[in-house]
């Protein structure tokens, strides 16, 4: 089964080789490897990225493939960061305020050690009280299990109420930008318990592996975010192939016909909606570790927004070109933010990359969609022949008086 | 010859204006059944009805033994009781092989979970190897279905609904499009599938109805005008009137 999956998917090939011996020259050349060419901040940018790269992925399905274009999945995607966040938080908190009230002459009990951590946490907003959903921020598998079931759920109860009363097109659109909006409103409150503002921090700090040089655990998170890519193209490969994805394609082109034939089209888009949220939330969970810090802002509607335009940059429909403009789009900005890009000065006015790097954004993003809507991933139809033009079949017209075959051969 | 579908008081109408008024109609298994009618008369709008589209204001929807009511379903509920539909403009999955789109519309499971667990099977693809023999795209199967002429269009459409294996085979104007011999191949099959099933057949074509050899219902603003023979019903003054006096 694999074999014809992957003679009959051979992007995936394609996509896991180059994925692995990329892999393989980050870490032979980070500092990790003790070769110091790509520095521990750069090996993060791009373990970040291959995360960004994942939920890419997931974006083109529920997009270029089934055709919903959600404007909230990094709405999952943050919700994925918090939910590690607060385990690594909390674990992280504990061993500190465990040491520190051990030095006391009498040892504590464990709920000093709790109110502590909590003292800890919630200072910052004003508070010392564990709300209800850090229930169980003190394990680390409850707190993975929820890194799955809140985005799971969100997904699901959004979508089955969406689906059901048949909202789509722009309408849909609308209605996930106003969720992913609504939940990082939510979130800047300090009553929603995660902290406000503040967001959650000090991510990159594992608990217990403090002795570990974050060159090492860089590289390690590198490896397990490439490796959640490989897993998440290959499962969406393996969706999006054979009868489910022929039926999802026909969703996208035409939704009543495929409710003619008898599918249900909201079940369908419910599975897949739920399914790439879900992804998503697994590649916010390994992204934030890597970035430290998460905040109410990165799931303002902007990163929603960002994340269609990267999925429409690199070529909608079809996994690899999400997942190449995914990186070719983040990897641009950060170095374009970075003010490492050399400005332009022009006499009167001096172009600043920082400010115009969105404008550049902009306008490229336009010129995709209008003179090349593959993007970036059409690229590989000049060197492909999957695609081919189809020979005729046949001959040229119905009764005996049409051109043969062989006569439109020879004109060849 | 058993009653699948009936019909009985339906009517519906869109900002005002009655499409169906008070339709009644009835067909058995097996049976074959052409509905002719001017434009407007509401041929389109009753295929709706049936398939769950359009929810009519009032009347009733019964289908097959256990006589339920097609009002309550979802358009797949109904496609899924055995309800298949080819449409006037042929709606072929463009952006597809032919393959794809039979096997698609092929009788099989329909959830999320068991299409994603499909594993293709023999008899499967003989099925549809079958079907393309028979709607004449045998050789067209690898090809997309976008390429197609706007005939081999209808051919697949004619396929998809065949695959689907519907007890109820609701088809609209088949025949526009075709050569004079594949009007004849059409003929045939929707005769050969009315040897088993419930065929109608919405035609504007009165040689292709007349070939068909059938019962014949007139439409006219949404309500049976005259139901019976071919000659019948075209020597019935009434239908002459609204209908082929023009």
């Amino acid at each position: 089964m694999t074999r014809t999956f992957l003679t009959q998917n051979r992007s995936v090939f394609w996509f896991l080789l180059a994925l692995g011996i990329f892999a393989l020259i980050v870490t032979v050349l980070s500092d990790a490897a003790g070769n110091g060419m790509i520095s521990t901040s750069f090996v993060k940018t791009l373990g970040k990225t291959l995360c960004l790269m994942l939920v890419a992925v997931a974006m083109d399905v529920v997009w270029g493939y089934t055709g919903i274009l959600s404007l909230g999945h990094m709405a999952f995607f943050g919700l994925g960061g918090y939910m590690i966040g607060m385990w690594l938080m909390y674990a992280r908190t504990e061993i500190i305020v465990t040491e520190s009230l051990l030095a006391a002459a009498i040892p504590p009990t464990p709920q000093e050690i709790h109110d502590a951590i909590g003292t800890q946490i919630f200072g910052v907003v004003g508070s010392s009280e564990f709300p209800a959903i850090w229930i169980f921020a003190h394990s680390f598998w409850l707190q993975i299990a929820m890194v799955v079931l809140v985005p799971g759920l969100l997904a699901l109860v959004f979508g089955w109420l969406a689906f059901r009363s048949r909202v789509t097109g722009v309408y849909l659109s609308i209605l996930t930008q106003a969720m992913t909006l609504a939940l990082s409103l939510y979130l800047f409150q300090n009553e929603s318990g995660l902290r406000g503002n503040n967001g959650l921090s000090g991510l990159q700090n594992l608990p217990g592996l403090d002795d570990v040089p974050q060159a090492t655990l860089s590289i390690a998170f590198f490896w397990a975010s490439a490796t959640a890519l490989g897993l998440g193209y290959v499962l969406f490969a393996w969706v999006t192939s054979g009868k489910f994805g022929s039926v999802i394609r026909g969703i996208r082109d035409n939704e009543s016909r495929v409710r003619f034939l008898g599918y249900h089209v909201e079940g369908y888009k419910l599975f897949v909606f739920t399914l790439t949220g879900i992804v998503a939330g697994i590649a916010g969970a390994l992204y934030y570790p890597q970035a430290g810090i998460i905040n109410p802002n990165e799931i303002a509607p902007i990163a929603s927004i960002y994340l269609a335009v990267w999925v429409a940059i690199g070529g909608r429909g079809r996994l690899y070109g999400a997942a190449l403009g995914a990186a070719f789009v983040s990897l641009l900005s950060s170095w374009f933010t970075s003010g490492a890009v050399p400005s332009v000065p022009l006499g009167f006015y001096t172009i600043q990359w920082t400010d115009w790097w969105l404008v550049l954004l902009g306008v490229s993003f336009v010129a995709v969609t209008l003179l090349a809507p593959k993007g970036i991933g059409g690229l590989f139809d000049l060197i492909s022949t999957r695609h081919p033009t189809p020979a005729r079949v046949g001959d040229f017209g119905p009764d005996t008086g049409a051109r043969r075959t062989a006569e439109g051969e020879e004109e060849k | 010859m058993k009653t699948l579908l009936e019909m009985s008081g339906v009517s519906v109408s869109f900002d005002g204006f009655k499409a169906i008024n008070n339709l009644s109609f009835r067909i058995g298994e097996p049976e074959l059944r052409a509905i002719i009618g001017p434009n407007g008369a509401g041929k389109t709008t009753f295929m709706d009805i049936i398939t769950g589209k359009t929810r009519p204001d009032e009347g009733t929807v019964i289908y097959g033994e256990k006589s339920i009511s097609l009002l309550k379903m979802s358009e797949s509920q109904i496609a899924m009781a055995g309800v298949g539909r080819k449409f006037q403009k042929p709606t072929v999955f463009e952006a597809q092989t032919v393959r794809e789109n039979l096997a698609m519309a092929l009788k099989n499971k329909r959830g999320p979970f068991d299409v994603l667990l499909y594993r293709k099977t023999k008899r499967g693809a003989e099925r549809i190897e079958e079907l393309a023999e028979i709607i004449g795209l045998t050789d067209a199967l690898p090809r997309v279905a976008g390429e197609l002429s706007h005939g081999q269009k209808q051919w697949l459409e004619i396929g998809m609904l065949l695959a689907q294996d519907p007890r109820l085979l609701l088809v609209d104007e088949p025949a526009a499009g075709m050569t004079p011999a594949e009007r004849e191949h059409t003929t045939d099959l929707l005769k050969r599938a009315a040897k088993k099933h419930a065929v109608v057949v919405v035609e504007h074509d009165m040689e292709f109805i007349r070939r068909l050899d059938c019962r014949v219902t007139v439409l006219c603003e949404g309500s049976v005008l005259a139901e019976g023979s071919l000659d019948h019903v075209t020597s019935n003054p009434q239908v002459i009137e609204v209908y082929l006096g023009r």
